[in-house]
């Protein structure tokens, strides 16, 4: 008897089928990476041309404390974001993964709509509000007409507040992800073993939706570190980024390889994130 | 006929317990509030005919009117649409192949494939857009639709792949087991018996890559050329400048796009239950 074909390895038609995806992510996610990387090792003439030779020069310059500071402040900002956000979108997230079915639906609804708006157009609204002649002062004024207000448009202030609107609804939904898998039974257990409220949250609840917790830093810190368009917005050139200082030098400053420098730094910043929160994902979610 | 079965009365919590739930709830409220109130103001204040924004002058139509005529915003509007179209459709059909094919076979590297399609997907989108940008200009390609397009989809497709691979494990696998069994050859059974189950995840890909690319703006800005800007490398430009009720306006249109779209993926997805 003949044994049947086997239908799980490919032959060449599907090979054939797999070739468009395969060419794509390594012309457009490998090589690309590795141009930049091959970059970053070369050098640029007067005129802005590069100049491909073997050099260090631009990872000595990333090591500069003035470009060390940037990268510290771009990572304390982004930073204090994640941590605003989750503090301030924990409650929110056990809310609604608790609440009953109808209701949860409906706040659900109510988060997408801020989290479906262009982050751009979210950053504008505060600007309306916290700009010198805007919104914030307006009402100040109205109430206080001798008050001076305050200037906190360009501040390091206004660019954790974009920082943080733009980012919130993108830590609420994971935590609401793990919120609503957890087992009531586990809290219950808690409960009947004495624990207090305070005792159940920190050794049952929290380890219980720390993936919820790992996958929204992910989605907060990471492009927070190397966002510019809302520092742009909210700081001006006042606090310059990572983000800020990157775009600079391919679109303005014209030093490529530099640049190139800076986002292999970048890159390596954000695997090690990656690598962190992956591990401390996978490891709350299967015990074993 | 058994009893239904009985259950202990609900176990009373400790009164701690409902202090914190009211206190949740009202945080609940107050953060609802913060996420919405700038967009109520913006709203609010995209009727006011005053060009500063603190003053309520009295209600206008203007500033809708001059958006709806200013040509640079309309036609960055047309070219964020053709780019969205476009790249919705090539994601769709990369991401829909490559699902089925990661699900359906096995050989080596496919654990590589895998990781590598999750890539784009958390990658701090400045390092695409500098590395495309890099990566365009070595190989001699100008920038504008073509290269922003590319972008688009390297970020976009690996959604609906993901969106598509979700529903294909909940799939039964004698389906296709028996559309072969019945002389359909493979392409048939897919085209014929697979899509039309992963109809719902198609969709939901869909959407994801259609917003997405509607929004993006780090991307496209560094793989742009002048001629296909899209609409929010235009309001990026504008706002940098400062205050402008066209803004608001303009704002207030795609707010309530969103609201419209957010009711519309729900029904779609309940229609899909």
């Amino acid at each position: 008897m003949k044994s049947a074909p086997d239908r799980r390895t490919p032959r060449w038609r599907a090979w054939l089928l797999l070739t468009p995806m395969i060419a794509w992510l390594v012309l457009f996610v490998v090589a690309p990476t590795a141009i930049l990387l091959v970059y970053s090792f070369c050098e640029r003439d007067e005129v802005g041309r590069v100049v491909f030779t073997f050099s260090l020069e631009n990872y000595r310059r990333v090591f500069d404390p003035i470009y060390l500071r940037i990268f510290a402040r771009s990572v304390g900002y982004a930073g204090l974001t994640t941590v605003i956000c989750i503090l301030a979108g924990y409650p929110v997230a056990y809310c609604i993964g608790r609440a009953r079915e109808e209701w949860r639906h409906r706040l659900l609804l109510l988060l997408m709509v801020p989290c479906w708006t262009s982050f751009l157009i979210r950053t504008y609204a505060w600007i309306t509000i916290l700009k010198e002649e805007g919104l914030l002062n307006g009402l100040i004024r109205l109430v206080a007409p001798t008050a001076t207000g305050f200037d906190l448009m360009y501040t390091p202030t206004a660019v954790v507040i974009g920082l943080v609107y733009a980012y919130l609804p993108f830590m609420i939904l994971p935590i609401y992800g793990s919120v609503e898998k957890l087992d009531g039974a586990l809290i219950e257990a808690a409960h009947d073993l004495g624990a207090g409220p305070l005792r159940v949250f920190s050794s049952v609840i929290i380890p219980l939706t720390l993936p919820g917790i790992a996958a929204g830093t992910l989605l907060v810190f990471v492009p927070a570190v190397g966002m510019f368009a809302i520092t742009d917005l909210m700081g001006g050139a006042r606090v310059p980024l990572i983000g800020n200082v990157i775009q600079n030098q391919f679109l303005v400053a014209r030093d490529w390889p530099f640049g190139a420098a800076l986002g292999a730094v970048f890159m390596g910043l954000f695997a090690l994130t990656y690598w962190i929160l992956l591990r401390l994902g996978a490891r709350e979610e299967d015990p074993a | 006929m058994p009893a239904a079965p009985t259950f202990p009365a609900r176990r009373r919590w400790p009164s701690g317990i409902r202090i914190v739930d009211g206190a949740v709830s009202t945080w609940t409220a107050v953060v609802l509030a913060f996420l919405y109130a700038p967009i109520v103001v913006l709203v609010a204040y995209s009727f006011n005919q005053s060009r500063l924004n603190i003053v309520w002058q009295g209600f206008t139509f203007e500033w809708y009117r001059q958006v709806l005529q200013n040509s640079p915003l309309l036609r960055a509007a047309q070219n964020s649409l053709v780019i969205a179209v476009v790249s919705t459709l090539l994601s769709v059909l990369l991401g829909t192949v490559g699902a089925w094919l990661l699900h359906r076979y096995r050989f080596a590297g496919a654990r590589t494939l895998q990781t590598l399609v999750a890539v784009p997907m958390v990658m701090p989108e400045i390092l695409m857009g500098i590395s495309l940008l890099i990566l365009f200009a070595t190989v001699g390609m100008g920038l504008g639709f073509t290269a922003v397009i590319i972008g688009h989809v390297t970020f976009s497709f690996p959604f609906v792949l993901v969106a598509v691979q979700a529903r294909l494990r909940g799939l039964d696998p004698a389906m296709e087991e028996a559309a072969l069994d019945l002389g359909a050859t493979p392409l048939q059974a897919f085209w014929l018996v697979i899509v039309p189950c992963l109809r719902p995840a198609i969709v939901a890909g869909a959407l994801m890559a259609f917003t997405l690319s509607w929004d993006e703006l780090i991307v496209t800005f560094f793989t742009t050329s002048a001629a296909s800007a899209t609409l929010p490398i235009r309001v990026f430009g504008m706002a940098k400048v400062g205050l402008n009720p066209m803004l608001n306006a303009l704002s207030a249109i795609f707010i309530l796009a969103t609201i419209a779209f957010v009711f519309f993926s729900d029904y779609l997805r309940k229609l899909s239950r």
